[in-house]
C-alpha cells in the first residue's frame, strides 16, 4: 500500500506543478467568476434562477469540456512515459506493476476532480454570500455525477494509455472517441430518428449507454423531474425506471464503465511488454 | 546470478533475439558489445523484465523477473544510456527511490558528492533541469547507493567529462562487496580495467564470449 500511495502522491505533485493543471483550474474556475460576473444567478430562464441556473450553466457547458480536458491530459500519462523512457527507468525499482498504474489512476483522479469540485464548492460561498439560496440537493447531485463523469474518461483515458505505443497516436483515438460520444448526445440521434431507420428503443438505449448522455438526462433531472424539456424520450426513460432510480444509474453507470476501462487498461499493461 | 536460456524475441517479423543462452555469476564484470541493432538493449530489458519472451526465459537467483518483479529488481540497480526527462524533482525522485527500493538517501547523497555533484543545491530542481552529465551523475550514484548484486550500465559514461569518468571507475573499483557488473558498451576501452568478460552480440545472437 506504501507504493500505491507513493505513486498517486508523486503524480498528484507532478500534475499540480504542470502548466495543463493551471489552465485546467483556470477554466473551470474563471467560468463560475464569468457567470457572476455576468449577472446569470440575478436572470431567470424556463424558471431556473439564482444559482440553481448558475450550477446548470456550469453543469452544461461542463459536459462538453470535462472529457476532452480529462481525455487530453491523461492519455498522455503512460504512453508519454514510455514514449520518453521514464517508464524504464521508473519501473527499474521494485515497484509492482499494480501499484503504478493504480497509483497514477488515484493520483490523476484527485487531480482532475478536484478543481472542478473546487469551481463549485466557490460558487457555493459566493452565492450564500451574496445571499442566495443554496441548492443543495443540486450541488450534490452534480458532485456525483461529476465524480461519475471523471472515472468514466480517466477510466477511458487509461485503457488508451495501456496499449498505444506513440501518444500521438492516443491524443488521435481520444479526440475521436470525444467526438463520437459528443455526436451521439444530438446530432447523429436526431438524424437517426429522423430517417426512421431504427426503432426507438434502440435509439433510447444507444442515448442511455452513453455516459454524456446519461449526465445530461440527470443533470436536468432535479429541475425537472418529468423531464418534459425532453419531449417524448423522457417517457421512455420514466416509464423504464423512476426518476430516483434514473438518477442512481445516472452516477452508478459511469463509474463502473470508467472503472472497467481502467481495468482492462491495466490487464494489457500487465500482459504486454513495458517499453 | 543471471540466467538466460534460449531466450527469442520478436517484434513484429523483426527477430531481435535468437534463442540466446548466457550466464552471468556473481564477481563477473562484463562488457556487453555489439553494433547498433544486435540485441543488447532487447537482452538488457529481458533481464528486467520489461519483455515477454516469444521463447526462453531470464532467471535472476532463480526467478523470473516478470512473475517475480519486486522480488528481482530489489537486486538490481540500472542506468539508462540517456537520462529520462523526469519531471520530478530531485527531492521526490530520491523520496521515490528510497521508499520503493529502500535506500538511504544519506548515502545517495555520499555518492553524488563523490561524482563531485552538489545535491542539497538542487534538491527542489526538476531532474529533467540538470545538465545532462549531471543527470548520469546522479542516476550512477543512486545505482551504487541501492547496493545491488547486479548492476546494468548501459552506456553510462555517455555524457560525463573525463574526470567524472575516472570518479565514476574509482568507485566501481572501490566497491568491497562481490557483484554482476553489465556494462553496456561501444567502447571497449573505456570499461576495458573493469571487465573481465566480453561478449560481442551481432544479429540477435552471441558472436563471441570470451573471459579474461
Amino acid at each position: 500500500m506504501k507504493n500505491l500511495s507513493l505513486i498517486a502522491y508523486l503524480d498528484l505533485k507532478e500534475s499540480i506543478r504542470a502548466k495543463w493543471f493551471i489552465v485546467y483550474s483556470l477554466v473551470f474556475g474563471g467560468l463560475i467568476a464569468l457567470f457572476f460576473i455576468a449577472g446569470v444567478t440575478e436572470s431567470q430562464v424556463m424558471g431556473f434562477s439564482g444559482l440553481s441556473r448558475l450550477l446548470l450553466m456550469y453543469i452544461q457547458i461542463t459536459i462538453v469540456i470535462l472529457p476532452i480536458f480529462i481525455l487530453i491530459t491523461t492519455v498522455r500519462s503512460i504512453s508519454g512515459d514510455r514514449d520518453n523512457h521514464i517508464l524504464e527507468y521508473m519501473l527499474s525499482f521494485p515497484i509492482s506493476l499494480k501499484h503504478y498504474y493504480w497509483g497514477k489512476i488515484i493520483g490523476r483522479f484527485i487531480t482532475v476532480y478536484l478543481p472542478v469540485l473546487f469551481a463549485m464548492v466557490i460558487a457555493i460561498i459566493f452565492g450564500a454570500i451574496k445571499g442566495a439560496a443554496i441548492p443543495w440537493s443540486i450541488f450534490f447531485l452534480y458532485t456525483g455525477l461529476l465524480f461519475s463523469l471523471s472515472s468514466t474518461f480517466l477510466g477511458i483515458a487509461f485503457f488508451i494509455s495501456s496499449f498505444v505505443k506513440s501518444s500521438e497516436v492516443a491524443l488521435g483515438i481520444a479526440f475521436f472517441i470525444w467526438i463520437f460520444l459528443l455526436a451521439f448526445i444530438d446530432i447523429a440521434l436526431i438524424s437517426l430518428m429522423l430517417q426512421q431507420r431504427m426503432n426507438e428503443g434502440v435509439i433510447l438505449f444507444i442515448a442511455l449507454i452513453n455516459p454524456m448522455e446519461l449526465f445530461r438526462v440527470a443533470a436536468i433531472s432535479l429541475f425537472d423531474p418529468e423531464l418534459t424539456v425532453m419531449g417524448p424520450v423522457a417517457f421512455y426513460i420514466l416509464d423504464l425506471m423512476s426518476q430516483g432510480i434514473f438518477v442512481l444509474v445516472a452516477i452508478g453507470y459511469p463509474l463502473l464503465l470508467g472503472l472497467m476501462f481502467a481495468t482492462f487498461g491495466f490487464v494489457i499493461f500487465k500482459k504486454k511488454d513495458l517499453v | 546470478m543471471i540466467e538466460v536460456k534460449n531466450l527469442t524475441k520478436k517484434f513484429g517479423s523483426h527477430l531481435s533475439l535468437d534463442s540466446v543462452s548466457c550466464t552471468f555469476d556473481i564477481g563477473e564484470s562484463i562488457a556487453l558489445m555489439g553494433a547498433n541493432g544486435a540485441g543488447k538493449t532487447t537482452l538488457i530489458r529481458s533481464i528486467l523484465g520489461y519483455y515477454h519472451p516469444d521463447g526462453g526465459e531470464v532467471l535472476i537467483n532463480g526467478q523470473n523477473p516478470i512473475k517475480e518483479r519486486t522480488n528481482v529488481l530489489k537486486d538490481i540497480s540500472f542506468v539508462p544510456q540517456l537520462p529520462p526527462p523526469i519531471k520530478l524533482s530531485i527531492e521526490e525522485l530520491m523520496h521515490y527511490i528510497s521508499v520503493s527500493a529502500d535506500v538511504d538517501k544519506e548515502l545517495i547523497k555520499h555518492y553524488a558528492n563523490e561524482m563531485k555533484l552538489d545535491i542539497n543545491e538542487n534538491m527542489s530542481k526538476s531532474f529533467f533541469k540538470l545538465s545532462g552529465g549531471m543527470k548520469q551523475k546522479l542516476l550512477i550514484a543512486i545505482s551504487l547507493a541501492k547496493k545491488s548484486n547486479i548492476i546494468i550500465y548501459d552506456e553510462p559514461t555517455a555524457n560525463l567529462d573525463p574526470k567524472a569518468r575516472d570518479d565514476f571507475y574509482r568507485l566501481l573499483e572501490q566497491n568491497e562487496e562481490p557483484k554482476t557488473l553489465l556494462f553496456v558498451t561501444h567502447r571497449l576501452e573505456e570499461v576495458k580495467e573493469l571487465v573481465n568478460r566480453q561478449i560481442y552480440m551481432d544479429m540477435g545472437k552471441i558472436f563471441s564470449d570470451e573471459v579474461f
